[in-house]
Parts: C-alpha cells; structure tokens; sequence
C-alpha cells in the first residue's frame, strides 16, 4: 500500500514537472517567435514552410481521404437514425454541425498527432541522444527557437487549414451520399446546409484545431527531449508522445464542448 | 659600440600570454552528488592543453562545464574575458560564437548535407551570402582534407571522416577557442594520428587555444603542450607532458601505465551520479 501510494506521488511530482517543463517551453517558443530577431536569433521562415509541407501538404492526401470518410459515415448514420423518424431530410443539419464543430479538428488533431507529433518526439529525441541539441547550443543557436518554435507555428497555421481542407471534403462525401439517398441535388444539398452552418461553427473547429496544435507540439518537443537511454528511448518517447496527445486532444475536446456549447 | 652593446643584450622573452581560460574554485553536483572538486586551471592562450582521466574521472562533466552546457555550484569560469558562469542565457549565447566545440560522435545535424552543417552557424551568426558561405565551407573543408565531400550526408562518411568534419564546422567562424572532446575515440591508429596532426595544425596556423578531453594516452602525449590530469572529480596534477610522465603520484602512473585500479568501485555513488545525470 505504501510503496503504492508512494509511487503514486512519484508520478504526480514527474507529471507536475513535465507540466511546468510544456509551460515554459510554450512561453520560451513565443519569446523567440516574437523577440528571437531583436537578439538576433530568428525563427527562420524557410524553417516554418518545411515544417508546414511536412505537417499539411504531405499530410494532404491521407487527410482528405479520412474527411471523405467520416463525411459518408455521418451521413449513412444520420439518414438511418433519423429516417427511424420519417425525418431524413434534416440530415444535413446534425452532419453539417457535427462535421464542422466536432469530428473535422478531432480527425485531423488525431492525424497529426500520430503523423507529425511522432515525427518531432523521434526527431528531437535521436538529436539529443546524438548530442546534436548540445551541438546547436554549443554553436550559440537557442535549440526551442531552432527546432520547436519552427514546428509549432507551422501546426497553428497548418492545423485550422487542415480542419478547413476536411469540413469541405467531409461536406462533399456527405452530400454526394444524401443527394443520392433522398434523391435531391447536390447542390440543393449545400444550400440548406449553408443554411445551418454559422461562422460561429466554423470557428468553434477552428479555435479547436488550434488548441490541438498547441497541445501535440509541445507534448512532442517535452517528451522528445526528456529522453534517456539509447534507441529504446527515442521508441519509448515517441509512443508516449503519440498517446499523451491524443489523450490531451480527446479530454480537451470534452472540456472545450462543455465551456463553449452548454 | 652601440652596434655591440645591441649584440651583447640577449633578445627578450615573449611576454607570457594571458590565460585563455581561467578556472577557479570550480564545484559541480549531479544532484545532490558533488562531481567536480575545487577545480583551478589556467589555459594560456595559443596552448593545446589535454585533460586527461580515466572513466568516471569528471573530465566529460568538466567539459560540459567548460563549455557551457552545465552551470556549476561553485566557482567560476574565466574565458575570453567573460566569466561564463555568470553569463545570463542570451549572453551565454553570443559567447558560444566565439568557441568551437567537436563533439565525440561529430554530433552533426543528420538532416543536413556536410557543407549545410558548416554553413549553418555562419547562417545564424553572420550576414554573409549564400555564395561566400559556399567558399567558406569549401576552404573549412579543405583545411581538414575533406574537399570534394560537402554534399555528402553525415550518415555517408566514415567515423574520422565525420569527426574531421564535425572540426570544420567548429572551425566555421574562427574561434579564437576550440575544445575537443574524445577526438581519437573509434578511430584506427592511423585516422587517429591524421586527426592528432590536424589539432597541432589549427594551433600553429590559426593561432588557437585548443582544449582536448581524452583518455587516449598516446594521443594526448603527443598533441599536449600541457597536460591536466583528472581523478574522481579532482585535479592531481597540471603540468608539461614531461612533467606528468615523471610525476611520482601512484595514480597518475597507473593511468598511464594502464594498472588496474585496485580501488573498488562504489555501486551507490555511481548509481546515484547515474540517476542524476539522467
């Protein structure tokens, strides 16, 4: 019981620690980002657009394909649930709410956190342990303003585009599947969505996805560079990275519905 | 008369070169472990001075410490005129321009071809364009025999090939200081001797002061113009090559005449020094 509770108390100390370690992180890539050039110590823009084409347009494809996916499954299960009322012409409405405000920034956040995240854990992890991140400050070059401010500002900007690229694609897989099953044009089919959809839906994804980009950045550059041990640290980091993010997107997500929907 | 007097007054001595780096009283703790005791060296300027200790002697944490990436307990750093120790980070970070390091493995960036690697700090710190950095790049290369190979990925080279590689770009901005740790680590005796001339050469020909960790005693005997000789965190003895190979203390001579150490190893200290440099 006791050696329980102690490590327990171990954890939560470990926990609260890598808490403020994310904080300070997060604190010191918005220094670099905003002040890095008054030292002269930039955020190098070549830096951000390869992050941004490794985190979006890389990412392009496999994201469109996964929003077409959810766009037709939300549309098979709103035209059968609803249809158990007779009432399938408001499918649009419960697809075009849910797409936008809830399953577009959760399937791209997931994505990316298991595409991107994993990336950055494994690539910090095998610098530091290559001593490539003491070679940098060595050299006199910030290693957070060198290789975590770059991949954060690329997820803020990529993520919401991203989430933006999925609720179109999403919307069309939905359409073309209600179009046909209640035998309305497509074009109708946007048009009463529009209806529906707010700017204030939209942007409730978008504030998401935004939130998720903080959140897998800085869990991939903590764990990344708290690393120990050899390869099996860097395998062991980047799975922690991976599920610590999504378990940080999905809570989130809970909390973010909660404050701003009810 | 005149003309004799000027043959008869012998020629004077260089005046002592001030101290390149300057250590006093130098603490370090791992934890609640301490690792480094009471450390005081001086390093003129112009010298290769090596550090030498067995494993475990401190002399990695030393050169942490020396070169930035560990702040001490105790004591101070004098270095090109600053007191590294008390350097706040964006200080410490214009200091480090002024000081190459090679790193044991090369510790160059994988995702960067050779030429990018010694491009990169003259990137960060310089405002040079692309095309004088190419020059650059080319002449740190050939300054350490690798022309013709900065496109090459760092995983392409062989391991004297990517330690050499690793000098050039700490070569890049011309520091006045160039420390090396374990240069002659993995390396095949003749790589090691390529590289031991290489060190002797950057000192004559760029007038650097040059720091070597290393643990390889033919190495160091022949690249030191003095030697400090490192013993479970405390320094037994700083003196020239031929000093240290006559000195009477027993350990030192063990060290150099590869005599197993009686002494037992402590399990809790290690473990303790262990899990607090983790």
């Amino acid at each position: 019981m006791l050696a329980l509770l102690e490590q327990t108390g171990r954890r939560s100390l470990r926990a609260l620690d890598e808490l403020g370690y994310a904080t300070s992180l997060l604190f010191e890539s918005a220094f670099w980002t905003l002040l890095g050039a008054r030292w002269r110590q930039p955020v190098r823009a070549n830096s951000v657009v390869a992050q941004m084409m490794h985190i979006g347009i890389e990412a392009l494809p496999i994201a469109c394909l996964l929003a077409a996916a959810i766009g037709f499954m939300l549309a098979v299960q709103s035209l059968y649930s609803l249809g158990l009322f007779g009432a399938e012409s408001f499918a649009h409405v419960g697809i075009a709410l849910a797409l936008t405000r809830e399953f577009s920034p959760l399937i791209i956040g997931i994505l990316v956190a298991g595409r991107s995240g994993s990336a950055l854990a494994a690539r910090l992890s095998t610098m530091t342990i290559n001593q490539e991140v003491d070679a940098l400050r060595a050299i006199g070059i910030n290693p957070v303003r060198f290789l975590v401010a770059p991949a954060l500002i690329a997820m803020l900007i990529v993520l919401p585009a991203l989430t933006m690229c999925a609720n179109i694609v999403g919307l069309g897989a939905a359409g073309l599947m209600v179009a046909a099953s209640l035998e309305i044009t497509f074009a109708a089919f946007l048009a009463n969505t529009f209806e529906v959809l707010s700017a204030g839906d939209l942007l409730h994804g978008l504030g998401k996805s935004a939130i998720f980009a903080v959140l897998i950045a800085v869990i991939a550059a903590v764990n990344g560079s708290l690393v120990s041990g050899g390869s099996d640290g860097v395998g062991r980091v980047t799975t922690r990275a991976v599920v610590h993010a999504i378990s940080a997107i999905i809570v989130t997500d809970m909390l973010f519905g909660l404050l701003t929907t009810l | 008369m005149t003309a004799a007097l000027q043959t008869a007054t012998p020629s004077p001595q260089p005046p002592p070169r001030p101290a390149a780096v300057e250590v006093r009283g130098l603490n370090a703790h791992y934890g609640e472990t301490q690792v480094l005791f009471d450390l005081n060296l001086s390093i003129p300027a112009g010298e290769v001075m090596v550090i030498m200790g067995g494993s475990g002697s401190g002399k990695s944490t030393f050169l942490r410490h020396l070169i930035g990436l560990e702040r001490p307990s105790g004591g101070s750093i004098h270095m090109l005129g600053a007191d590294i120790t008390k350097l706040g980070a964006l200080e410490m970070l214009e200091h480090r321009r002024r000081v190459g390091v090679a790193f044991q493995g090369g510790a160059l960036f994988s995702s960067l071809t050779v030429a990018e690697n010694i491009k990169l700090p003259l990137r960060e710190h310089t405002g040079l364009d692309e095309k004088t950095m190419d020059i650059m790049a080319r002449m740190k290369l050939e300054v350490v025999n690798l022309a013709g190979f900065g496109d090459l990925m760092p995983s392409e080279l062989s391991g004297g090939m990517l330690k050499r590689a690793a000098v050039a770009r700490a070569i890049a901005t011309d520091p006045k200081l160039l420390f090396f740790d374990e240069p002659s680590a993995g390396l095949d005796p003749v790589v090691s001797a390529a590289l031991d001339e290489l060190i002797l050469r950057l000192r004559d020909a760029m007038d650097m002061t040059i720091v070597v960790v290393t643990h390889e005693i033919h190495s160091a005997f022949k690249i030191a113009d003095r030697m400090t000789i490192l013993d479970r965190g405390r320094i037994l003895e700083t003196g020239t090559p031929e000093a240290i190979r006559n000195s009477a203390n027993e350990r030192i001579q063990s060290l150099l005449n590869r005599r197993a150490d009686a002494a037992p190893l402590d399990p809790e200290a290690y473990l303790r020094r262990l899990a607090g440099e983790a």
